[in-house]
């Protein structure tokens, strides 16, 4: 199944491919950030692949100079019984994404947790607001360089009387 | 007592403090702030097996107008923490706090940017309780230990103006003739 799905990728999307890793029968592949809505779209409405179901979406925090910030998408296809993995990447000046809220409903509060927890921007989310956090929190807190115990005083408790 | 021995064994005399507290102490009806697991050791203390009933706290009450002490069960976080402040002061005075389980007392294992290390930095607790979760008999160990403040007339958290000023020693035969 794994070569089969990225015959079809690599036929559909000849540039759009810009990796891909097959380690213990998993197979990931790695896409631009401006392809991951199309890709994704195709996966989904595939007759034959049919990803349906987007397990999980979630943040990576590389702490590289370079593709700082990546965004790791788990899929499964009902129809063939088959997990798949799609990654992309984004700059650290730029942590912004497209968001893929139109392919699967599921990823509005997926990629709500990924903007609250790692500051990534997805363009085009219907309503991008923290979801954990408290909405006047200013940092991500699954970031690397974030300290363990919190920024002292930057959440707010209330009096003790 | 003079005048006990002028009306014989039908009457005893005590102090009024003394008898609003001995009233207070056996009916203090919990806020049960179940956030976590600790919780559902809670639960066990309220149900027939443990039967915090037989200290007249079986009462939990869900409003905390109606209740007079919170027991804090469960990893508070900073998020949580202007819920459980706004909760605590909707109870009217006089009014406790139980602090149960480590992560509620201290973070816990939970020492981490999102949680609370205490709910004394912003509550006043008046018992801790350790464990993770505590057994049900500790928390029946820290309401009796709860009922004695009250019967002392202490409270972290009203103000002495509400609780009374009350003496900090006793004479023991005054608490005695209180509980017959």
């Amino acid at each position: 199944m794994n070569q089969r799905v990225l015959e079809k990728l690599k036929a559909q999307f000849s540039d759009a491919i810009l990796e891909s890793n097959e380690f213990r029968d998993e197979l990931t592949v790695v896409v631009p950030k401006e392809r991951i809505a199309e890709v994704c779209r195709f996966l989904k409405f595939d007759a034959e692949l049919r990803y349906d179901l987007l397990a999980d979406l979630c943040g990576i925090d590389m702490y590289t100079p370079v593709k700082r910030f990546g965004v790791l998408y788990n899929l499964y296809s009902l129809k063939n019984k088959h997990r798949f993995r799609v990654k992309t990447f984004a700059e650290e000046d730029d942590p912004k994404v497209p968001t893929v809220t139109g392919v699967w409903a599921t990823a509005n509060w997926h990629e709500r947790e990924t903007y609250d927890m790692f500051g990534i921007l997805f363009t085009g989310h219907p309503d991008l607001r923290r979801i954990y956090m408290p909405e006047e929190f200013e940092h991500h807190p699954l970031r690397k360089d974030f300290p363990l115990m919190g920024i002292p005083g930057s959440l707010p408790l209330p009096k003790k009387s | 007592m003079g005048l006990e021995q002028a009306v014989g064994d039908s009457f005893l005399t005590t102090k009024l403090e003394d008898a609003i507290n001995w009233c207070r102490k056996n009916s203090m009806w919990p806020m049960p702030m179940g956030i976590s697991c600790c919780a559902i050791e809670m639960m066990a203390f309220v149900a027939p097996r443990f039967d915090a009933s037989r200290f007249g706290s079986e009462v939990m009450r869900f409003s905390p107008r109606q209740s007079d002490v919170m027991i804090v069960a469960g990893t508070t976080t900073y998020k949580m923490s202007k819920v459980v402040r706004k909760i605590y002061d909707q109870m009217p005075d006089p009014k406790w706090v139980i602090a149960m389980g480590a992560c509620t007392s201290s973070g816990g294992m939970y020492r981490t940017y999102s949680v609370v290390q205490g709910i004394d930095q912003f509550l006043p607790v008046d018992v801790y309780v350790a464990g993770c979760p505590p057994r049900p008999d500790n928390l029946l160990n820290a309401l009796m230990i709860l009922q004695q403040k009250v019967q002392r007339g202490e409270s972290r958290g009203s103000s002495m103006a509400i609780i009374g000023e009350f003496p900090k020693h006793h004479h023991p035969h005054q608490l005695q003739a209180v509980e017959q």
